[in-house]
């Protein structure tokens, strides 16, 4: 017997209101009689590719453990508290990140499968820590099998571009005190001729001596001196100026200067070194970048490991691979070949200049930001090709399908100061077909030339259907 | 002859807007199919023979439009344009790329009216279920073990699961998918059988009496392997409804074990209850619980009037578009002694043979790939105009079922056939004036054209039966 309150009973107490999925023309029937109708541009699941919808068919009768993993797993995400509290030398930071380790952007990769940007920017830093005379010996060594790669990722750390991160490089040290972890990536360079883009030349390595042993140290008293600089705050307020925190960093870059300008001119010794560290700071509109990318580590990182959780906590490429990680699947890697990315060049540069779509900084996306952020950025949405403002908010909503919440926290003030998107749910990737968007910048394929352009990438969906055949395997036939 | 088909990348269209527009193709004297590229597509165009090596090349997301003849290139023009048109009518209200979004987007959402293709509807039932929202399933082809699932669920959360295969539901006073413009009263009505409820509900409006809802549960509801788990359910909804003060339960024949179920249910009930449970055998019911032989008898009074002067020779051919009306039909031919098949055959009926012919084309051998015949009488029609120049068919039998989703003109169309015919038409009309095709002037477009028109489908039966007892040397009635 229904009770009055039953659910059945309130379907017969007054006209339903419904979701129609499927028939168009249900919808215009329902509508015409006054019916509350919201239609649904059904498409088939997975977009009819039947070994991706068999995952999702399998991973249904997981459905009440799997959103209870999500929901904790969006959590641990909202109620992170990063905080950029220190600059240390990566071997400090990193235990393990030993002399012959060099680490590198995206998922694990070889020396013969490196490509060209990310092989010249190994040789540099091999001739910086001094385990090669020049750059012909550091090529050789590279070859020889006798250098250790691994990602970043590895070792918490997170790099932009080629990444490449070795143990006297200078790291900023982000820490997320709601939960306790560390996160690290290396002072972004600047722009033009530097190492992520594959530059290796003298000039590139004295300015990393120069960050190393001057600004490094520097802005970590300085940074020491402040207690740290709490960062969803300032994400939030860069966000209402119009940054989405991976092609566009000017709001955030001059909110940082401006908090740690006075622990700077403390901690500087003088005022030549401290106006070649504001000039630094303020010379270079992706400063930020570096920062907002150890941040989204160190927010992801609790994420990792929730068993039955098909969050995303990681994205990243190596020019080579994409790779993602999965929470529940920890540390496993899952690769597809990376894509082109697509987008605006720079006068006198095209597509055949472009090396495919690399760096760990596809972490900004899995966070929340960056493409999933493009409708608080009209002005990166110009630059990545597409064009109108209102492009930027479709941009956004449909990030939004993918994720299983949105983020308090950081509000778009043109979504009526709705959240980013939050917690990318590796289902609805492949259940919607819809490619996570990544704003990336275009680097040259030959070493060293630099960015030669900005645009969007798309994360392969082989890799998130490789993700749920895992997840698939790790429930097994437990309930 | 040569066979072209072009694509359309990253197209996707409803079924029926594409099977319209085939309609449209095909008058203009060539053979054409419009598909969305899915691999079973794909199968029953190589089957037609309109696959080319271009149109092999689509993927699930790309539509393919397949033409042979010799205007191939004009209809393709045609087409290009109809689509254009076709996917620019968009319904009221929003539009969702999923369901979940679509929920989060309309306040108060209870109930998801399905009709995407019966391989993809239990994946979105269950979807929606687990949302808190009751599901009608327009879609059929959906396997027997999904459903007997998706009603487990259904019932673990105390909501209706209506399908699949339901086509018609009144809830709340709004009329749901194929129903009809009936008053609201004190009739609640379990359906197994969507014409079947459209038949019973327009019939009591003609008498002036009301529906307060009409429950569909799908054509397969009450076999032994679902056993009536959304019959029961709905009963113990009607009977908790203070707006229902009896109860009438419609369905083809039943398994004997859920009939037992059903009829002790029934009996408990503090509401009368009717079942109509065509084609079972006569059962002993307790108190409170009266059998009905017929939609009509269901309802109530049967119809009255004498049968018109009629002389048939030779055999009955029946053209159904409801299945329901087609069994009750069966069973009222047998009752006045003839001997009938069908290609559904009720109890006591032959598989589909010569001699008295009664075809259900809402079956799923004539639907598969096709619009239902309410909705596009293309394929009744041509059965008519075969069967009215059979000189083995000595008078054809009609049904016209009207209502919100049916063809805006089924007895035009059907009309536009009938000039000259040589051989006696009945008719029946399951419609109210509310209607949008408006019952009584269906029924005058018939008139005109010389068709007989009865006032129930049991009646149209009752005057074919007699006119062949009015042809000289056929039909003894066995009571």
């Amino acid at each position: 017997m229904s009770r009055p309150s039953s659910p059945i009973a309130s379907l017969l107490a007054r006209p339903p209101r419904v979701v129609n999925v499927g028939l168009r023309a249900f919808a215009a029937e329902l509508a015409g009689r006054d019916v509350a109708v919201a239609h649904v541009e059904w498409r088939p699941p997975a977009a009819g590719r039947e070994h991706a919808a068999a995952l999702l068919g399998a991973l249904a009768r997981h459905e009440a453990r799997i959103a209870q993993a999500n929901a904790e797993g969006l959590r641990r995400m909202l109620s992170a508290e990063p905080a950029l509290v220190d600059v240390l030398p990566a071997g400090e930071a990193m235990p393990g990140l030993d002399r012959h380790v060099v680490l590198h952007a995206g998922p694990p990769i070889d020396w013969p499968r490196m490509c060209g940007p990310m092989r010249g920017a190994v040789a540099g830093a091999l001739v910086f820590e001094g385990w090669a005379p020049d750059l012909a010996a550091a090529t050789r060594l590279a070859a020889s099998g006798a250098i250790d790669f691994r990602p970043n990722h590895a070792l918490g750390a997170v790099g932009p571009m080629t990444g490449i991160t070795t143990r006297s490089m200078p790291v900023m040290v982000v820490e997320n005190r709601a939960f306790g972890n560390r996160s690290y990536c290396m002072i972004n360079e600047g722009l033009g001729k530097v190492m992520r883009f594959g530059a290796n030349d003298a000039e590139v390595l004295a300015r990393i001596a120069w960050l190393r042993d001057e600004f490094g140290p520097r802005l970590g008293a300085a940074l020491r001196a402040a207690g740290g600089l709490d960062l969803a705050p300032l994400v939030a307020r860069g966000l209402a100026m119009g940054d989405e925190m991976h092609q566009r960093n000017v709001a955030c870059s001059a909110l940082v200067l401006r908090g740690l300008a006075p622990h700077l001119a403390r901690a500087a010794g003088g005022a030549e070194p401290l106006a070649q560290s504001l000039a630094f700071i303020a010379g270079n509109e992706q400063f930020f970048l570096n920062v907002g990318m150890a941040m989204a580590k160190s927010v992801m990182d609790p994420v990792r490991g929730i068993e039955g959780c098909s969050l995303v906590t990681a994205m990243c490429r190596n020019g080579t691979d994409f790779g993602i990680r999965l929470s529940a699947t920890g540390d496993a890697w899952f690769t597809a070949p990376v894509e082109m990315p697509q987008g605006l060049y720079f006068a006198g540069y095209g597509e055949r200049d472009a090396n495919p779509d690399m760096g760990d900084s596809a972490i900004m996306e899995t966070v929340g930001l960056g493409a999933f952020a493009m409708a608080a950025s009209p002005a990166v949405m110009g630059f990545v090709g597409a064009g109108r403002a209102s492009d930027a908010l479709a941009f956004t909503r449909a990030m939004g399908e993918l994720t299983v919440g949105a983020n308090p926290r950081w509000t778009i003030p043109a979504l009526d100061a709705r959240g980013v998107p939050a917690g990318i749910d590796a289902r609805k990737v492949v259940d919607t077909g819809i490619q996570p968007a990544i704003n990336t910048g275009i680097a040259h394929r030959r070493p060293g030339v630099g960015q030669v352009g900005a645009g969007v990438a798309r994360a392969p969906l082989a890799c998130f259907d490789q993700a749920l055949a895992a997840l698939v395997r790790a429930l097994g036939s437990r309930p | 002859m040569s066979v072209v088909n072009r694509l359309r990348r990253g197209f996707y269209a409803d079924s029926v807007v594409l099977m319209r527009i085939t309609r449209e193709l095909n008058k203009g004297g060539v053979t054409a199919s419009l598909m969305i590229g899915t691999p079973s597509n794909k199968a029953l165009l190589k089957a037609s023979g309109l696959l080319t090596k271009a149109g092999d090349a689509a993927g699930p997301d790309d539509l393919i439009i397949a033409v042979r003849g010799p205007k191939a290139q004009a209809a393709l023009a045609l087409a290009e344009k109809l689509l254009q048109e076709g996917t620019q009518t968009r319904a009221a209200g929003e539009s969702f790329p999923t369901l979940a979004s679509a929920i989060a987007g309309l306040a108060g959402a209870n109930l998801a009216l399905i009709s995407v293709p019966g391989e993809y509807a239990a994946a979105e039932a269950r979807r929606a279920l687990e949302h808190g929202l009751h599901v009608m399933m327009f879609s059929d082809n959906v396997p027997l073990a999904d459903e007997v699932a998706l009603k487990d669920l259904a019932l673990e959360r105390g909501l209706l699961m209506m399908g699949p295969d339901c086509g018609t539901a009144l809830l709340g006073g709004a009329p749901i998918g194929f129903a009809n413009a009936v008053s609201r009263g004190d009739v609640g009505i379990v359906s197994a059988s969507g014409t079947g409820l459209q038949e019973v509900s327009t019939l009591l409006a003609r008498q002036g009496k009301g529906v307060s809802h009409g429950i569909g549960v799908g054509g397969r509801d009450l076999s032994e392997a679902v056993g009536a788990r959304m019959t029961l359910a709905a009963l113990d909804a009607l009977e908790a409804d203070p707006a229902t003060r009896r109860i009438i339960v419609i369905s083809k024949p039943p398994a004997p074990a859920v009939v037992k179920r059903i009829v002790a249910r029934a009996g408990r009930s503090r509401k009368p209850v009717t079942l109509c449970l065509l084609g079972a055998d006569e059962l002993a019911v307790p108190r409170g619980v009266s059998l009905a032989r017929t939609l009509e008898q269901a309802s109530g009074k049967p119809a009255r009037g004498a049968p018109p002067r009629l002389a048939a020779k030779g055999n009955i051919r029946g053209l159904f578009c409801g299945g329901t009306l087609c069994a009750e039909a069966q069973i009222v031919l047998m009752d006045h002694g003839l001997d009938v098949s069908s290609n559904v055959p009720v109890p006591g009926a032959a598989p589909a043979r010569a001699g008295h012919l009664l075809i259900d084309l809402g079956a799923d051998d004539y639907t598969r790939g096709r619009p239902h015949p309410m909705i596009e009488p293309e394929l009744r029609n041509a059965y008519l105009a075969r069967a009215l120049r059979d000189k083995e068919v000595g008078l054809v039998l009609l049904d016209f079922v009207l209502g919100h989703g049916a063809h805006p003109d089924p007895a035009g169309l059907a009309a536009a056939l009938l000039k000259n015919k040589s051989k006696p038409v009945i008719a029946s009309v399951t419609g109210t004036d509310g209607d949008p095709q408006v019952s009584s002037r269906q029924a005058r477009i018939l008139e005109d054209a010389g068709v007989v028109v009865a006032a129930s489908n049991a009646q149209a039966a009752r005057f074919a039966a007699a006119a062949l007892r009015g042809a000289p040397g056929r039909g003894r009635a066995r009571r």
